[in-house]
């Protein structure tokens, strides 16, 4: 298969490669810029692009989810506690010493190798037969399926869920006095 | 192999998720504010999810499996943020920073 660049297949290859570069990138600003609102920003981008690439495994309900859950609330409280939790002194923290930052850079260039190579040279086996064209990946069995087989951890969620927030309240309030 | 013709690729997902994943061990390890850190911890369960949305679509034999584990993840990281924030926010209450470094009162 060799789409030209205008068919309809060509066009959905471009932007699933704007995609990874929107989602890169946003990693990239994500872990390196020195202010960390810029920081929030470029996680924004990266779920955003990595929402994009969730509609291309055939997935449009978990990209929804990605923008809902991730770009919507978790990047808007992140912000929220940078603007209450950095002050004028904490704007500029500088990040740690030069030996640990290549140190870093060493250690995780080795994980990205060695994790690109496992995937890369495995033989991975497919088992799919095709399931996905049969609708076993769709919302309707999402949904079934959550209810029946995972009914289970679906309840233990919620319930990790609730006690995330009331502990989250209740730690945020206690030692705060009247001043 | 055709640039265009990329997204039925396994192994475009593959690199995708490890590439996230470095950058945010990369991230853990540089940054000095609790705050930096959060965000590349969200980094990391970012490449987790891809890596389980992408042998859902492609090699599985019930794809939903992969879709369900990716918003138990979304769950999980949300009530992890709403934790943590609120840790940082105590955090600052005492020590007046959100350093890393500062946090050390029980250092020997």
């Amino acid at each position: 298969m060799n789409p030209s660049l205008f068919s309809f297949e060509g066009l959905a290859g471009l932007i699933f490669l704007a995609c990874i570069v929107c989602t890169l990138a946003g990693a990239l600003i994500a872990t390196n810029t020195l202010r960390l609102i810029r920081a929030v920003a470029g996680l924004a981008m990266c779920f955003l692009g990595l929402s994009g690439v969730y509609v291309f495994l055939g997935s449009p309900f978990v990209a929804l989810m990605q923008l809902l859950i991730y770009v919507g609330a978790v990047c808007t409280t992140i912000i929220f506690a940078v603007m209450l939790a950095e002050t004028k002194a904490a704007r500029h923290v500088t990040p740690r010493g030069k030996p640990r930052v290549v140190l870093a850079i060493i250690v995780s260039f080795v994980l990205a190798w060695a994790l690109i190579q496992l995937g890369l040279n495995t033989e991975w086996p497919n088992l799919s037969g095709n399931a996905w064209e049969q609708g076993l990946g769709s919302v309707e069995n999402i949904g079934t399926s959550l209810l029946t087989t995972y009914s289970m951890s679906f309840e233990l969620i919620s319930l990790v869920l609730l006690a995330a927030i009331a502990g989250s309240l209740v730690l945020a309030r206690t030692g705060r006095h009247k001043s | 192999m055709n640039i265009l013709t990329l997204y039925t690729n396994l192994g475009v997902y593959l690199v995708l998720g490890a590439l996230l994943f470095a950058l945010g061990f990369y991230g853990m390890a540089r940054r000095r504010s609790f705050i930096g850190m959060l965000i590349a911890a969200e980094l990391i369960l970012a490449g987790a999810s891809v890596n389980f949305m992408a042998f859902s679509r492609l090699l599985s034999p019930s794809p939903a499996t992969g879709q369900i584990v990716t918003l138990f993840i979304m769950a999980v990281a949300a009530a992890e943020v709403a934790i943590t924030l609120s840790i940082i926010i105590a955090v600052y209450r005492n020590y007046k920073s959100i350093d890393a470094e500062d946090v050390s009162e029980l250092k020997g």
